[in-house]
C-alpha cells in the first residue's frame, strides 16, 4: 500500500483527510501513482498535472525521502521507502508568492 | 415572496447573497471554494437553483464547480478544456506567433433554454460549450478561425471575458475578447466574424480601424432589444443599433470614459450604468470618488449616482465582470469592488448602500432574480 499526502486544497477538494492510500498493480512510479489517485479521485484530474501531456503543473512539487522527486522521470521506480508504505509520497503545493 | 440572489466571485472564494424583494436585509453565506479565485459564478435562468463556478488556482489549474441546490451544495464537474485539433498560434507581444495555451474560465454564460447547456469562455480566448451540465466541454473553433493568428493578450491575458446570448435568436451569440475585440455567429457558433468596425483605438493600435485587436472590455444588451449593444471599451463607450455591423461613441459627459463594465437597467433599454475609472494607467475613479453613472437616454448623457457611495479617498476598482442588474420592479443594481465591498441599489442607482465591506477583492457579481 503507498502512502499519498495530498496539499490542503486537494484534500478539501477530493473530501479525505491528510494522507491517503492507494494499492498499486505492477512498478511503483510517479505515473502510476497520480494514475491510481486519479482513478480513486478523478476530481483530482487536471489539478497537478495536465489533462493531455501529463506534465506536472509548475508550482506542483513531489517529495519523498527527504528528496525532490519532481523532476525524476515519471516511469523511473519510487524510492524502495514509498513503495513498501514506509514513507509517504507528498504532493506539494510549491511556495510562490504571498 | 420574491427576491434575489447575489452570486460573488473574488481572489479567495465565493460568496452567496440573498434577501428579499425589499433588498434591505441580506443574508450572506461562503467563502464557498475558500482560498481559490472565483473568477465568475452564473446561474441558469430556466433553473434558477442550477449554478456554475470557475474556481481556479496559480497551483492547482482550472475546476468547475455545479450547484443543483442554488449553492448550498456543489460537486465538481469536467475541468478539461481541449482545443479542438491542433490549437494554432497567436500573436504574441514580440511579434511573434505563439502556441495556444488553456489558462482559465472567465465567463460561464449558462443557456437561455436548457440548464443543462452552459457556454465557457477562456484563456487563451476560446469559446467552449457543454450539452450535459458540465459534464464535458467541446470548444467552438470556428471562433478562433476568425482571425485569431492576429489576437494577441492584453494586460490581463487573452481573455474571452464576455458571452452575451441573444433571446430572440437562439444561433446568434456575442462574445468579446481582449485584446481581441468583439465577435459574433449567427449559425450557433459554427462560424463567426469580427464586429468591431466604428471602434477607434487612437493610442492603442497603429491602424485605428483595424478589424481585430480591439480591447474590449465588456458588452451588455437588454433582451427586449437584442439589436441594440452598449460597450465599454478600453478607452470610449460605444453603442450598435444594428447587433454590432457598426458602432458609434455614447461616451458624452463622462468625466473619463476608461473602465470595465457596462449593464443595462432591466425595464428600461435605454438605461445604461456605468463605472468611470481615472485611466488606463490609474485603476481608480476620478478625484476618489466612486460614482456610478446612469444614462437614461441610450449614452451621451450620463448622471452622476452617488448618494450612499464614498465622495472621497476611495481608490478601488470595480472590474468587467463585478456589475449586474435585477429584474424586480424597482430594478435592483448591483456593484462589487477590489477593496471587497459589494453594493446594492433597490431603486435603480439613486441610491446604495453596502451589502458587505470586507470581502476578498471582488472579481465578479451576478444576480439572479428568485420567483
Amino acid at each position: 500500500m503507498i502512502r499519498v499526502v495530498l496539499p490542503y486544497h486537494l484534500r478539501t477538494l477530493a473530501g479525505v483527510g491528510r494522507e491517503v492510500e492507494l494499492q498499486i498493480d505492477g512498478s511503483a512510479t510517479q505515473r502510476s501513482l497520480l494514475d491510481a489517485l486519479e482513478e480513486h479521485y478523478p476530481m483530482l484530474r487536471g489539478t497537478m498535472r495536465d489533462h493531455v501531456t501529463l506534465q506536472r503543473r509548475g508550482f506542483i512539487r513531489f517529495f519523498a525521502v527527504g528528496r525532490d522527486l519532481s523532476h525524476e522521470l515519471p516511469d523511473a521506480p519510487l524510492p524502495d521507502e514509498v513503495a513498501t508504505g514506509a514513507q509517504p509520497f507528498i504532493v506539494v503545493g510549491a511556495i510562490a508568492g504571498g | 415572496m420574491s427576491g434575489v440572489r447575489v452570486l460573488v466571485g473574488t481572489r479567495k472564494g465565493a460568496f452567496i447573497l440573498t434577501a428579499d424583494a425589499k433588498r434591505e436585509q441580506w443574508d450572506i453565506s461562503g467563502p464557498y471554494f475558500a482560498g481559490w479565485e472565483i473568477y465568475h459564478l452564473n446561474g441558469s435562468p430556466v433553473d434558477p437553483n442550477r449554478l456554475y463556478a470557475s474556481q481556479s488556482s496559480g497551483w492547482f489549474g482550472q475546476l468547475i464547480q455545479r450547484s443543483d441546490d442554488g449553492g448550498k451544495t456543489w460537486e465538481p464537474v469536467d475541468n478539461k478544456f481541449v482545443y479542438d485539433g491542433v490549437p494554432g498560434t497567436h500573436q504574441w507581444y514580440d511579434g511573434t506567433q505563439h502556441p495556444w495555451e488553456f489558462k482559465r474560465v472567465w465567463r460561464l454564460q449558462p443557456s437561455l433554454t436548457d440548464a443543462d447547456t452552459v457556454y465557457a469562455g477562456v484563456e487563451d480566448a476560446a469559446l467552449f460549450r457543454s450539452n450535459d451540465g458540465g459534464k464535458s466541454w467541446q470548444e467552438l473553433p470556428g471562433l478562433r478561425a476568425a482571425k485569431g493568428h492576429l489576437w494577441q493578450p492584453g494586460a490581463g491575458g487573452m481573455c474571452l471575458h464576455t458571452i452575451v446570448l441573444d433571446p430572440s435568436n437562439p444561433a446568434r451569440i456575442f462574445i468579446a475578447i481582449s485584446a481581441a475585440g468583439a465577435f459574433r455567429t449567427d449559425d450557433a457558433g459554427e462560424t463567426w466574424r469580427p464586429i468591431n468596425r466604428g471602434l477607434r483605438i487612437d493610442y492603442e493600435l497603429p491602424d485605428a480601424t483595424a478589424e481585430v485587436g480591439h480591447c474590449v472590455h465588456s458588452i451588455a444588451m437588454h433582451p427586449a432589444r437584442p439589436d441594440v449593444l452598449y460597450m465599454q471599451k478600453h478607452w470610449d463607450i460605444m453603442r450598435s443599433d444594428d447587433a454590432g455591423e457598426m458602432w458609434h461613441e455614447v461616451s458624452g459627459n463622462l468625466p473619463s470614459d476608461f473602465g470595465f463594465p457596462i449593464a443595462v437597467h432591466a425595464h428600461e433599454p435605454n438605461t445604461v450604468y456605468v463605472v468611470p475609472i481615472k485611466s488606463d494607467s490609474e485603476h481608480f475613479p476620478p478625484e476618489g470618488k466612486l460614482r456610478v453613472y446612469r444614462s437614461r437616454t441610450g449614452g451621451n448623457d450620463w448622471e452622476a449616482l452617488t448618494k450612499g457611495l464614498p465622495q472621497s479617498d476611495c481608490y478601488v476598482n470595480v472590474l468587467r465582470s463585478a456589475l449586474a442588474v435585477d429584474s424586480l420592479d424597482a430594478c435592483g443594481v448591483y456593484f462589487g469592488t477590489t477593496g471587497g465591498q459589494v453594493y446594492a441599489s433597490a431603486d435603480s442607482g439613486d441610491s446604495w448602500a453596502p451589502i458587505v465591506r470586507d470581502l476578498p477583492a471582488v472579481l465578479s457579481v451576478e444576480v439572479q432574480t428568485l420567483p
